[in-house]
Parts: C-alpha cells; structure tokens; sequence
C-alpha cells in the first residue's frame, strides 16, 4: 500500500513541471475564453451593466421572443445565409479551378510568379482592403468606373447600391481568398502518383481525359473534405469585410448577423439583446462545426486533434 | 512525361495563360492603382488622370502623413502590440504544447486540458459577452485588452503540439535517462529542434497582431489610442473629415496641401500600413503554406 502510494506521488512530483507551464495558458483561456462563455447567461436576463452578471434578474427566453420578433432579424439572417453560401462556393470553386489551370504550367519560375501575385492579398487586413476598394471602386472617381465609363457603362455605386453590395461581398471575397486557397490543392495534386498519368496515356487518354478521370478523382476527397470543414461557416458572412464597407443604404441586403449583433450590442448597448443574438449564431454554428468534423472525420480521417 | 504539344494543346495553353495573367493582374492593379495615387498630384488625382503609374509624380503625401502625430502615434501602439503580443503568444505556445503532446501515461489531465483547450476552438460565445469579460477585469484603454484576450492562439499551439509528437521519442527518452526534467528537455532537446514550426506560429501571430483592428475599436474609448489598423479606419471611413481635422500646423503645411488631399493621404497611409507585411510577405508565403498543409492535412 505504502509502496504504491509512494510510487504515485513520485510521479505526480514527476508531472508537476507539467502542471507549472500549462498554468499561466490555462488561467487566461478559463478567464478570457470560459468567462465569455459563462458571459452568455446574459441571454436570459434582464442585464444591467450596474447590477453584473451575479446581479442582474433571469426572464427565461424573452430576450429571443424579442430578437425574432424584430422585423429586421429575418432579413439579416437571410442575408447571411445567402452571401456565406455564395462565398462558400466561390471559395471551393475558384481555388480549385486555379489550381488546376496553374499544374498544368511546367516552369517552376512562372508558377512561382503566378502565385507570389495571387496569395498577396490574403495577407492584409479588411481595413487596408476596405480602404482600396473603397478608393477604386468609388462612382465619382474611382479607377473601376472610369475604366467602366470609357466603355460606355453609366457609374455602378458596388459599395453603396443594394443590389451590387451583396455581389461586391462575395467577389471581393473570394478575389482576396483564392490563391491563398489553392495552396491545400496544389500539395493534393503534386501527390497525384505520375504512374496513373502514364498508364492513361497507354490508354490514349488526351489530356482532357487525363484531367477527368486521373486528376478529378485524385482532388475529388480534398474538395469533399474542404467543403464540408466551411460548413460551420454557414453563419459568418464576414464581420471584417462587410462591416468596414457597408453603409445605412444597403442594410436591405448586406446586413449580416455579426454587424447587426455589433449595432445592437456595441453601438446601442442592448447587451442582453445582443448577446441572445450571438447565442443564436454561435449554437448553430457548433452544430455545423460538430456535424462538419464528424463527416471529415468518417470522409477524410481529418481531426483537430 | 512527355506532353504532345498538339494544336488544341496550344491553344488551351494560350488560354491558360492569359487565365492566370488576368487573374494576378486582378490580384495586384487595385494596389498599384493606389500607390500610383499616393505619388501623384492631386489635381491629377482629381481629373481622374491617375491609372497604374504617377501622374505629377511627388512624395508630398508622405511627408505630410509622416508628419502627423495621429498616424505615427497609432502606428507605435501597433508596433507595441504587435511585440509583446508576439512575445506573450510564443511563450504560452510552448508552455501549453510541451505538455500536452506528452502521453497520457507521462501527463495524466492531457485529456482533460486537450478539451479544455479544444473547446473553445468549437464554440464562439460571441461579441457581448467577450467586450464584457474585458470589461469586468478593467482592462479597458489598456494595451493589454489588445494582447491577454487572445494569449493563446490555441490553433497555433494544436500546431506546435502535434510537430512535437511527430520528433523521435529516443531523444526525449534519452534525456530522461540522463537525468534531465522536464524543462531541461523543454529547452535543451525539444525546442531547438522545432525551430521550423516556431517561425510558422510566430509569422501566424505577427500577421493576426498586425492586422487586428476591431479589438481596437472595441476596447480603446479615444482615438490617441487606437492601434493603426483600428485608426485607419477614421481615416478610410471618412476621408475628407480626417483630413480636415489636421491639427499639426507646420510651416510646410501649406506646401503639403497645395500638393496633396485626401485620397492622396489616405493612399499613403494605406500603402505605409502595407509595409511591414510586404517585408515579411518571402517568409510568410513560405512558412504559412507549410503551416496550412501541417494543420489540415496531419492533423
């Protein structure tokens, strides 16, 4: 008994450096992370700064028979969903099609200078983009429209137009994302085996052929995987992004649940409001990332961890 | 293998390549077209004169820019934030990966710390409750409401962690026979050799620290404390009012604005804020393809 007990505290005393470093980390994720995430309670109640969390009177779930009575919510949940699925795609297709038309250059030198250009704009942020955009795309002066206007095209309002805003979103988007993108692509199509390629053209497959029934094949499980891995995307339209170029003119169609959560909450200080908001999204989107895994597991092998 | 170059080969090759050309061009004219704005003179600029090449070629928007305190002062805060967010995020890096890619014989709560950590990659609580814990622990108009929130990049670490597991387990092995503990092996054995990996979290986290802009505006009441991302935005959101409200009455200030205006200021300040990633832009497109195929891929 004694022995046991001795070897058990040798080994504790062994781990006890472990306990050590993992402390400091442990300590700001519980108070940052776990203390929003108890922060949510605030969704059921009536919330006053003054009175705090401990203070303030739970009301069950009228804040959210609130929130869904607002005659905006839907609309913006509508919004969100429509330019998150628009992205989503655009963000699987044009990456892969890049991709695709970029292996089949054989100069490594010129590749490599198709894909300096492409992945650069991965790298900034919405704000400096927003900034650029916000320049070239102007009716007035920006360079976008003057192109346009030689050609004989009336001035397009891209950021302030309800129309055009959402589609701007969804181009800008995928225009920033999609080299970058290509990258996970590329490394699946390098590890193509050249032995199906050969065997093909014994075949006498032409290259089209060779793209359909070798290349296709040999990316369809990387797509499959990457696409389902956006599914827990299916919320996020892109707070960066839109919230940097919309304006009060195209709230119709570009407002997403993020910049309504940011107005409400932040802008208005209707924290509870807010934060039932938040939940909302956030407790679909655990289902979709939970459901996403679990199908990139059983589909790819994929894990987080 | 050897690619017939039949006709249809060649023109689907021509295609090809006008493809990609137009594709990086789109990737790259926007940001040419504003640096070319930033050069050249404002009534050029005006008379929509301007496409991808100086018209009135002059530096006086950056001289005028660099001359203002609001942009220099925002543009230290994130030079600031940037260091000792980087420093603060390597460190808890390490400390959190070393002990976590041990096994569960060597380091019994793995499982429940692995959870604990993962957790919080699956579920956002959201905007509100985030301001609020910031909030509560009086981090407000601090630097570090910009750093301590987000002092663990748990993606980052998951990254790390499982770079470590991939080393040969006889060195650690080896370590732990000549009587090493475990921050001797941490220093002496595990550390330099994840020296690859430790440059891809590092760019990861220079990259997000200098991009970050919305804690800014979140967390920072007054504009003098703005980090520059955050402060740019003043700028790209209103263009016209930030250039009115210039305070800084120089003795040039009169050349500057014959020479420049507001597009022209805040293509400048755009272009400056570009700066640092473009000095970086060699190592990060290494490093984060590395990086990307290392989390998705393994796993």
């Amino acid at each position: 008994m004694g022995k046991t007990r001795r070897r058990n505290w040798d080994r504790l005393l062994r781990e006890l450096p472990l306990y050590i470093m993992i402390v400091p980390s442990f300590v700001l994720v519980l108070v940052y992370s776990y203390g929003a995430m108890a922060g949510v309670t605030i969704a059921f109640q009536k919330f006053s700064p003054a009175k705090g969390l401990f203070g303030s009177d739970f009301i069950g779930f009228s804040n959210f028979v609130n929130l869904f009575s607002m005659p905006s919510i839907w609309t913006v949940i509508r919004n969100t969903i429509t330019i998150s699925l628009w992205k989503m795609g655009g963000g699987i297709i044009v990456p892969v099609v890049f991709a695709l038309l970029l292996n089949e250059l054989r100069g490594k030198f010129v590749k490599r200078g198709f894909q300096t250009l492409v992945y650069l704009p991965n790298f900034l942020s919405w704000i400096v983009l927003a900034g650029v955009f916000m320049d070239i795309l102007s009716p007035s002066s920006g360079i976008v429209n003057t192109v346009l206007g030689n050609m004989g095209v009336a001035p397009i309002f891209f950021l302030g137009d309800k129309f055009w805003f959402p589609i701007t979103m969804v181009v800008t988007e995928i225009w920033k994302g999609f080299g970058f993108g290509s990258v996970i692509y590329l490394s699946g199509l390098t590890s193509i085996d050249p032995a199906l390629y050969e065997a093909a053209e014994i075949d006498g497959a032409n290259r089209w052929q060779q793209t359909l029934n070798v290349t296709l094949p040999g990316i369809a499980s990387l797509v499959a995987l990457m696409t389902v891995l956006s599914m827990g995307n299916v919320l996020n339209g892109g707070f960066d992004q839109i919230y940097n170029m919309y304006s009060a003119a195209v709230y119709e169609t570009g407002d997403i649940l993020d910049t309504f959560v940011y107005r409400l909450g932040i802008e208005s200080a209707q924290f509870a409001l807010a934060t039932a908001a938040g939940l909302f999204k956030s407790a679909i989107s655990l289902l979709f990332v939970l459901v996403s895994y679990h199908l990139a597991d059983r589909l790819a092998g994929y894990r987080i961890y | 293998m050897k690619i017939k170059t039949s006709t249809s080969r060649k023109v689907f090759m021509a295609f090809n390549y006008l493809i990609l050309t137009t594709l990086s061009l789109l990737c790259i004219l926007p940001f040419i077209n504003v640096l070319a704005i930033s050069f050249s003179d404002k009534i050029a600029v005006t008379e929509r004169r301007v496409g991808f090449w100086p018209v009135g070629f002059n530096t006086a928007a950056y001289s005028f820019i660099l001359s203002q305190p609001a942009f220099l002062r925002s543009l230290l805060i994130s030079l600031e934030r940037t260091a000792i967010g980087v420093v603060v995020n390597l460190i808890l890096i390490i400390l959190t990966a070393y002990p976590l890619s041990k096994t569960k014989s060597e380091f019994r709560a793995r499982g429940f710390f692995s959870w604990f950590y993962v957790v919080t990659i699956l579920f956002s609580p959201g905007l509100i409750p985030g301001y609020l814990v910031v909030y509560y622990t009086g981090l407000m108009n601090s630097i570090w409401a910009l750093i301590l929130p987000g002092a663990l990049p748990v993606f980052s670490m998951l990254v790390v962690m499982n770079y470590i597991r991939g080393l040969p387990k006889e060195l650690e092995e080896a370590a732990y026979i000549d009587g090493a503990n475990h921050v001797q092996t941490l220093i002496k054995v595990i550390l330099p050799l994840c020296a690859p990996t430790l440059a891809t979290v590092t760019l990861f986290s220079f990259v997000g620290h200098w991009n970050s802009w919305y804690d800014g505006m979140m967390y920072m009441s007054t504009v003098d404390k703005y980090p520059l991302q955050t402060y740019l935005r003043t700028v790209i959101i209103n263009p016209e009012s930030f250039f009115r409200n210039v305070t800084n009455v120089s003795s040039n200030l009169a050349v500057y604005l014959g020479l420049v205006n507001a597009r022209t200021t805040s293509a400048a300040q755009l272009f400056l804020a570009m700066i640092p990633i473009m000095l970086a832009y060699p190592f990060l497109q290494k490093h984060f393809t590395t990086g990307l195929v290392l989390g998705s891929v393994k796993g």
